[in-house]
């Protein structure tokens, strides 16, 4: 990222539109998906592996990580590590909850009798 | 580390080279923003156990305007091409090329904080509101945490645009527009999970 010529400038902004165009290309997608009719599962992990797309999109090529040395990628990475790590820790708690509600919902007909 | 400068590399083994060698402020941008992003992974995480746990919890569509927020979500990508088109202007040493492209970055991020205090009004109006259930109180919480964000974007790209139009940046100096380059990226790539999660998921 230190030598900046006029003709490596102007291949980098043929590359940023592309990406501008793949980003519009994706959110489009995103948004049909939902019309879809297709299981909630199928649809949160379309829409998963849209979102992480136009976000890797963003990181590679507008905050230049495919041209930084890769340890910058795995310090950029290391907040998305730990985030999947909260929520697998959360899951234990999530199902508690879950059967908090499902208890509640089927013990309420029983109570009325 | 001796004394060694960033752009000195012959002199330094390899062990002691920045991650990045152009500027030290760069690398300090990248781990604010790691940090940064651990807050929202934070809140995202905290959003997405509140709403398993809870089979009450409304589809968003239902409630949130899907089309306005698809145009925010373009708006911002639309944005994070200007910001990039700016640094490549002052890389080329066009000072008029790169001040233009920032203040259409400013002028875009401050439209964006116009749309979602609209969307905000419209919702309040209709009985939405942070303390009335776990959906508001998520869904204005991580909002307004971006929207926080893209304020405080908003006015350091202002200073940027600035210190630009006062010839502060050449083709050789321009660290100062990759950094605020990097932090507004940064909100763009978490508006697009913030919109996903939040409002289509």
């Amino acid at each position: 990222m230190t030598a900046h010529t006029q003709e490596a400038i102007a291949h980098e902004e043929r590359r940023y539109f592309q990406v501008f165009i793949w980003l519009g290309i994706l959110t489009v997608l995103e948004i049909g998906i939902t019309y879809l009719d297709l299981s909630k599962m199928v649809i949160g992990g379309g829409l998963v592996l849209l979102a992480a797309s136009k976000a890797a999109l963003v990181a590679l090529y507008y905050m230049h990580l495919a041209q930084e040395r890769p340890t910058l990628t795995w310090i950029a990475l290391t907040p998305a590590i730990l985030c999947i790590f909260l929520i697998l820790m959360l899951l234990p708690d999530l199902g508690a909850i879950t059967r908090l509600f499902t208890d509640a919902v089927g013990a309420a007909p029983a109570a009325s009798h | 580390m001796t004394t060694a400068t960033a752009t000195d590399h012959h002199g330094i083994e390899p062990a002691e080279s920045p991650l990045t060698p152009e500027s030290w402020g760069k690398l300090g941008m990248w781990n604010f923003l790691a940090a940064d992003a651990m807050t929202f992974g934070g809140l995202l995480a905290g959003y997405g156990a509140l709403r398993y746990g809870d089979p009450t919890w409304p589809v968003p569509s239902s409630i949130l305007g899907i089309p306005l927020t698809a145009a925010m979500t373009f708006l911002l990508i639309v944005t994070s091409v200007t910001m990039v088109e700016g640094l490549a202007g002052i890389r080329q040493g066009n000072q008029t090329k790169c001040v233009r492209f920032l203040l259409a970055t400013v002028l875009g991020g401050a439209m964006f904080l116009g749309l979602q205090a609209y969307e905000w009004t419209h919702l309040i109006q209709h009985g939405q509101s942070i303390s009335r259930d776990n959906f508001g109180a998520t869904f204005f919480i991580l909002t307004g945490f971006h929207g926080l964000h893209v304020f405080s974007g908003v006015v350091y790209l202002s200073v940027i645009a600035i210190r630009a139009a006062l010839g502060k940046y050449s083709a050789e100096n321009n660290n100062e527009v990759e950094i605020a380059g990097l932090y507004w990226h940064f909100v763009d790539l978490v508006w697009i999970l913030v919109f996903t999660f939040v409002y289509l998921v």
